[in-house]
């Protein structure tokens, strides 16, 4: 009897603890575990892709390496988790990652319905269409008819169908899981165009055996505001993720690389980028971080237009011109908040 | 023991409940019972309080919004401006499409190359031998990507499309003339039907002469004979009112007639080769079961093989092949899911693929699929007890 007793007594604390330990704060939970957890594509030149050695590399993997040098002092302390499509928002609700960074498009359903939060744009995309230069095809509204290869579980599917519909023309769709198989759909001729965000198309298109047969079609047919996603209800991380990517944007437009890093955090009078390295101004005690959080991002990571050249621009086989994703000052969307 | 059995045999005044083993069985099955309804109550609420303090809308209002997306293979009208219940429902039919299809091929498949692996003929039973061996032995996600990728992937584009007929052959699919049927056809339509009852009344009426005079009709000639005859004839007294929609190329591809799209083919060639190895293994096992001294008694009463295989192991060996089959049946059904690997529309791949990830409707989403698959599953076994009481040995 007294085991009975003692038995049903430990359930009962059980149950009751395992209520109580899921308000857990993810910045407590990432400085325990010594790592962030970042859930990327499942391998997407130029935004995260692993590269011949096994490191993930891209504009999203910086994002996850610029919070783990604001978090943790060291950028590589990121652990990454290819996810599709399907599976990323999932993973984020459940805990299984602490960012998304998976080149995933700001909606209202995933920002307000998903128990989700945008924390900013890195990247201004616009979904286009790919065909084979064969078909003889210049724009799209000759593709009534076509077969399209389209990843499942994305604003694509849904741009998609609009358009289509908007123009009164038909199509196939021919649905994959990951953006590898639909490029080996495109390949094998299972469908005629390929559509994705630009971005991705251009990325894609390396991937081809012979990426000359292809050719991205001049149309936009939507807004696809690509960023970094948390949990709702976790301010603290979601201020963290947000700031770090925002010192990324400020140290371009402050001239702040990871080259200079270093001399100018010591030298320079400029006021900005005192408050930046955390020598002035807010410094990290509202983010609950070391006051050399984002001097740590740059230095490690570097700034934006760094990481964009880098990854997407013209030191990558993508050659992506900034475009949209040039700084304010420069013609582009790019404006983050002032760091003070 | 003997301590034990006189306690209870003794009377039980004395006895202190936790010592008497009926009082204490039922303490045990409460415990259990608080015990598991407890946990299940814990995981419901802690998803509860987690989706409210997370702030993800939950409920099953979503499956009246409109869904926005296009599906490649549709048994009902739909397009992007129907529900995100019409993705259910259409996911649903084109997971029983392949379901059924794929239970049917795999059953004929399997009494074929169980039978022909029992063959006194050398040959055909070692290439059945062969058959089983390979098919029952790679893994069934490799057979679809097989199919798919290396034997429908490669066929040429729709402007270089193979011509059989009327009909083409290209890497989108099968197209072939589809009929279109005009206001007299439903004459035809009765006409089969009639056919049918017709033969069911022959079938009848040889049973009873054979019982009288044992005299034997050829069956099943004159009802293959009856169920074509009767609907042509009077498919040409109505005036053939029935003509074809041929495909045609058209831009990038084939437009009109009937397309089988190859994600369904190769998904079918997958199931039902893959599951029609292990339908083999039972059906032989099945007629192994079968005394040796049936058909020697048959064959000695001068009955064919064919016929001694039909009336006489058959009927028995099915009492031994049907409660496996059952599983084989499920264990296709279920695999059917693999679908998402190529691109198949199916349950998964629309509804807990696509559509879950539209809506965000994790919980819900998920609980409805697996609600599928259960009822399906319990009625294919519910359907194939029945038969299997009906087929079992009359016991007097």
């Amino acid at each position: 009897m007294k085991k009975l007793a003692s038995v049903a007594a430990v359930s009962a604390i059980a149950m009751g603890l395992s209520a109580g330990a899921q308000a857990e704060e993810t910045l407590d939970s990432v400085k325990s575990k010594g790592f962030v957890q970042c859930g990327v594509s499942t391998g997407l030149p130029g935004f995260s892709n692993p590269d011949e050695k096994g490191n993930w590399q891209g504009l999203d993997v910086d994002v996850c390496r610029a919070v783990a040098a604001a978090v943790l002092g060291d950028a590589s302390k990121v652990k990454y988790i290819p996810l599709t499509a399907k599976e990323r928002f999932t993973a984020l609700q459940s805990g299984e990652i602490d960012i998304l960074s998976r080149n995933t498009t700001w909606t209202q359903t995933r920002d307000t319905k998903l128990g989700l939060n945008f924390a900013g744009v890195n990247y201004y995309d616009g979904q286009g269409y790919m065909v084979s230069k064969s078909l003889g095809v210049k724009s799209a509204l000759e593709l009534d008819g076509a077969a399209v290869c389209i990843q499942s579980g994305t604003t694509t599917e849904l741009n998609l169908s609009d358009y289509f519909r908007e123009h009164k023309m038909s199509y196939t769709p021919v649905v994959f899981d990951t953006s590898d198989q639909t490029v080996k759909g495109f390949e094998a001729g299972r469908c005629d165009v390929l559509t994705s965000d630009q971005s991705q198309l251009y990325a894609l298109r390396i991937k081809l055996a012979d990426p000359s047969s292809a050719m991205v079609l001049p149309e936009v047919i939507s807004k696809e505001p690509l960023g970094p996603v948390v949990r709702q209800g976790d301010d603290q991380w979601f201020n963290i993720v947000k700031w770090s990517l925002n010192a990324m944007i400020n140290a371009e437009e402050l001239g702040l690389t990871s080259a200079n890093a270093d001399e100018m955090s010591k030298s320079s009078t400029n006021p900005g980028i005192k408050r930046l390295v955390g020598k002035e101004g807010p410094k990290g005690e509202g983010l609950g971080l070391n006051d050399d959080w984002a001097f740590q991002i740059i230095k490690q990571v570097g700034n934006y237009g760094e990481a964009f050249e880098r990854n997407v621009g013209t030191g990558s086989p993508l050659k992506i011109s900034r475009g949209n994703n040039a700084l304010w000052s420069k013609g582009g969307f790019l404006y983050a908040p002032p760091m003070r | 023991m003997p301590a034990d059995l006189d306690q209870s045999s003794a009377p039980a005044s004395k006895t202190k409940f936790w010592n008497d083993p009926d009082k204490r069985a039922i303490l045990f099955q409460i415990i259990i019972v608080v015990l598991v309804v407890g946990t299940i109550g814990h995981f419901v609420s802690n998803a509860l309080t987690n989706l409210e303090t997370r702030g993800i809308t939950t409920g099953f209002g979503f499956l009246s919004q409109s869904s926005g997306f296009d599906i490649l293979l549709t048994l009902i009208p739909y397009d992007a401006t129907y529900t995100f219940g019409h993705t259910f429902v259409v996911g649903l039919l084109n997971t029983l499409l392949v379901g059924f299809l794929g239970v049917v091929l795999a059953t004929i498949l399997g009494f074929i190359m169980g039978v022909a692996r029992l063959s006194n003929n050398w040959l055909i039973s070692k290439l059945a031998m062969c058959y089983i061996e390979t098919f029952r032995n790679i893994p069934l996600l490799l057979q679809i990507f097989f199919w798919y990728v290396a034997v429908l992937g490669p066929l040429p584009g729709p402007r270089q499309s193979i011509e059989i007929g009327s009909a083409f052959l290209n890497n989108r699919g099968l197209y072939t003339p589809a009929p279109v049927f005009e206001s007299g056809f439903w004459f035809v339509v009765v006409a089969f039907f009639a056919a049918i009852a017709l033969c069911w009344y022959l079938v009848r009426w040889n049973h009873r002469r054979q019982d009288l005079t044992g005299q034997q009709f050829p069956i099943f000639w004159s009802s293959v004979g009856i169920l074509i005859a009767v609907p042509l004839v009077v498919y040409f007294f109505a005036g053939s009112p029935m003509s074809w929609d041929y495909p045609e190329l058209k831009g990038f591809n084939f437009k009109g007639g009937n397309v089988i799209i190859p994600e369904l083919t190769a998904l079918l060639l997958a199931l039902t080769i893959y599951t029609a190895a292990f339908i083999a293994e039972i059906v032989r096992s099945g007629i192994e079961a079968v005394n040796k001294g049936q058909t020697e008694a048959s064959h000695a009463l001068g009955i064919s093989n064919a016929k001694t295989l039909r009336l006489i192991v058959i009927p028995q060996a099915l009492r031994v092949i049907i409660p496996p089959l059952t599983s084989q049946y499920l264990n296709l059904i279920k695999n059917s899911s693999l679908a998402t690997a190529i691109g198949y529309p199916d349950l998964v791949a629309v509804f807990m693929g696509t559509t879950l990830n539209q809506t965000g409707q994790a919980i819900e989403i998920i609980f409805m699929t697996m609600a599928v698959y259960l009822t399906i599953s319990l009625l294919v076994s519910a359907f194939m007890n029945w038969y299997n009481k009906i087929m079992a040995l009359a016991e007097r």
